[in-house]
């Protein structure tokens, strides 16, 4: 087998991500092994305290600047406005899945139909959980906006289960850039990344299986939105078709080709870019 | 041709981390040390192939030790996407009886994003990646379905509960960033496989893994690796890595 390395050009690429890397010290302690939920809220009553100790001023702040440590002057307000973020996309979810189960004779019974009501369990307990972790956190959960799923009658998602399962798609996938384009700014927070990220995985799980149902593979190939799925919904997938990770022009060191690269890795979306498709549909 | 490529690829990058980069080095054991800094780096055609340590293996492979910080969780990461991938390509240069052409598909399609995900950690880590494991899969039936796919599910599911767990471990954020892009794709498989092997249409976002708050698992290091162990000869030190 002949295997071409030539093009291996990855010196540059690893400097780059060795500039992420940092060792740290860490004493050696008994290893608990399942960060159960429980464990993650029963920590947040503390969380005030440590949120109003990280109030501290900038100045201060900037002393600690560029380890975990000062990623810890997260403010509370900061830590609710992602949380808050994360709630408006949760109740978009719920209540389109909500409007579509509501609606007779729309998702076929049998498979859609059990696949459609475990989605909309799983974002209506989203919902009810942000709700109740933003308000641990003495801020206030944003109520849900009103939202209108035609977006000013380009959709019919409840006449047309195909538009249905398109637009379902397209939520779930912009759920899934969404989360992770927001961990970096719960960093400062194990307890709160973690459900996030708990959150994250399950949005995942949701956009393969309505992707699946459309006839689509799981994952998402370079920046395509997929057969059937209408021009608007494009935003969700622009930037999917990145190769490179950490500096590092994957196609160089993996023998799997530029379309594999982008199955292989999601990418994020920063709050702006999903509050522009989300406000497609809220009024 | 690969001959004389990989060593003009491989050499500078081994002898600039040997020098300017060692420094940044602090592991304690001259051993491991040895094994991270001299192995390393020299095995990218092997990777490719088949696990030659699959079935049964010969002698002690040696242990590891993942090392500290970040550089430790993403040799966590590493050791669980090496596994995934030689399960993957096992998998594919034997698909089990009556497979069908939507399940070879995504059988390809896993065993080349987890190769993806094998390739790119080995060149984030350079010199401060393990070795290539040795894996044992003799308790898996290649040839049949249920076995080869309950196996899939089970690594599917423990990469997410992993990555869902190690996120709070990063201390860089564009690190979290990169195990975000990976575990949403761990995420997306584990609902194809379960939708292809499970008759229930609800299996892919189970209650066997998704709790009643609608969370998915989110394991420590320690029993995502007490989990693989079975599939994992070599004796694997996780004692370094972060904590919380």
């Amino acid at each position: 087998m002949q295997i071409n390395y030539q093009n291996l050009k990855t010196e540059e690429a690893i400097m780059n991500i060795f500039k992420l890397l940092k060792n740290y010290d860490v004493k050696p302690e008994g290893m608990e092994n399942f960060i159960s939920r429980r464990d993650a809220f029963e920590k947040l009553v503390g969380l005030g305290k440590k949120a109003a100790f990280a109030a501290i001023p900038l100045s201060l702040a900037g002393v600690a600047a560029n380890n975990k440590a000062s990623a810890q002057s997260a403010t509370t307000e900061d830590l609710a406005d992602v949380l808050n973020f994360a709630l408006t996309l949760e109740y978009l979810e719920a209540e389109f899945y909500t409007m579509g189960l509501d609606t007779n004779g729309l998702i076929p019974s049998g498979k859609d139909h059990s696949i459609i009501e475990l989605i909309k369990f799983h974002e209506a307990h989203h919902v009810d959980l942000l709700k109740i972790v933003i308000d641990s956190l003495g801020a206030t959960p944003v109520s849900k906006p009103h939202f209108d799923f035609t977006a000013g009658g380009a959709f019919n998602p409840f006449g047309d289960y195909q538009q249905f399962l398109a637009l379902a798609q397209a939520f779930e996938d912009t759920g899934v850039r969404a989360y992770k384009g927001q961990a970096g700014n719960l960093i400062s927070n194990g307890d709160l990344l973690t459900a996030a990220l708990q959150i994250h995985s399950v949005e995942a799980r949701h956009a393969s299986e309505v992707r699946r149902l459309r006839g689509l593979k799981g994952w998402i190939l370079q920046d395509q939105r997929g057969e059937g799925m209408p021009a608007q919904t494009q935003a969700v997938y622009n930037g999917e078709d990145n190769l490179v990770q950490g500096g590092v022009d994957v196609t160089t060191v993996s023998l799997v080709g530029a379309d594999g690269v982008t199955e292989s890795f999601d990418e994020p979306l920063n709050k702006h870019e999903v509050l522009t498709i989300a406000g497609l549909f809220i009024v | 041709m690969s001959k004389t490529s990989k060593s003009k690829v491989e050499t500078p990058l081994v002898s600039r981390l040997n020098g300017s980069r060692r420094s940044f080095i602090k592991y304690g054991g001259a051993t491991l040390a040895a094994s991270g800094l001299l192995i390393s780096g020299c095995e990218h055609l092997e990777q490719i192939l088949p696990d030659k340590g699959k079935g049964k293996p010969e002698g002690h492979p040696r242990p590891v030790n993942l090392g500290r910080g970040d550089t430790g969780i993403l040799n966590y990461a590493y050791a669980l996407e090496q596994l995934e991938a030689a399960f993957y390509i096992e998998v594919v240069n034997m698909p089990y009886d009556g497979i069908s052409d939507e399940e070879m598909v995504i059988m390809e399609d896993l065993r080349k994003h987890e190769v993806a995900h094998r390739d790119f950690l080995k060149a984030a880590l350079g010199d401060k990646a393990i070795i290539s494991l040795t894996f044992d899969f003799s308790t898996v039936d290649f040839s049949n379905r249920q076995s080869v796919l309950s196996t899939a599910k089970t690594f599917e599911d423990l990469g997410v509960a992993a990555y869902n767990g190690a996120g709070r471990l990063f201390e860089s954020a564009d690190l979290l960033l990169i195990a975000g892009k990976i575990v949403s794709v761990e995420g997306r498989h584990a609902a194809a496989i379960r939708s292809v092997l499970d008759e229930d249409p609800r299996s892919f976002a189970g209650s066997d893994v998704i709790d009643g708050d609608g969370l998915d698992r989110a394991f420590k290091p320690g029993k995502v690796l007490e989990a693989a162990s079975p599939f994992i000869l070599n004796k694997i030190n996780a004692n370094q890595l972060p904590k919380s």
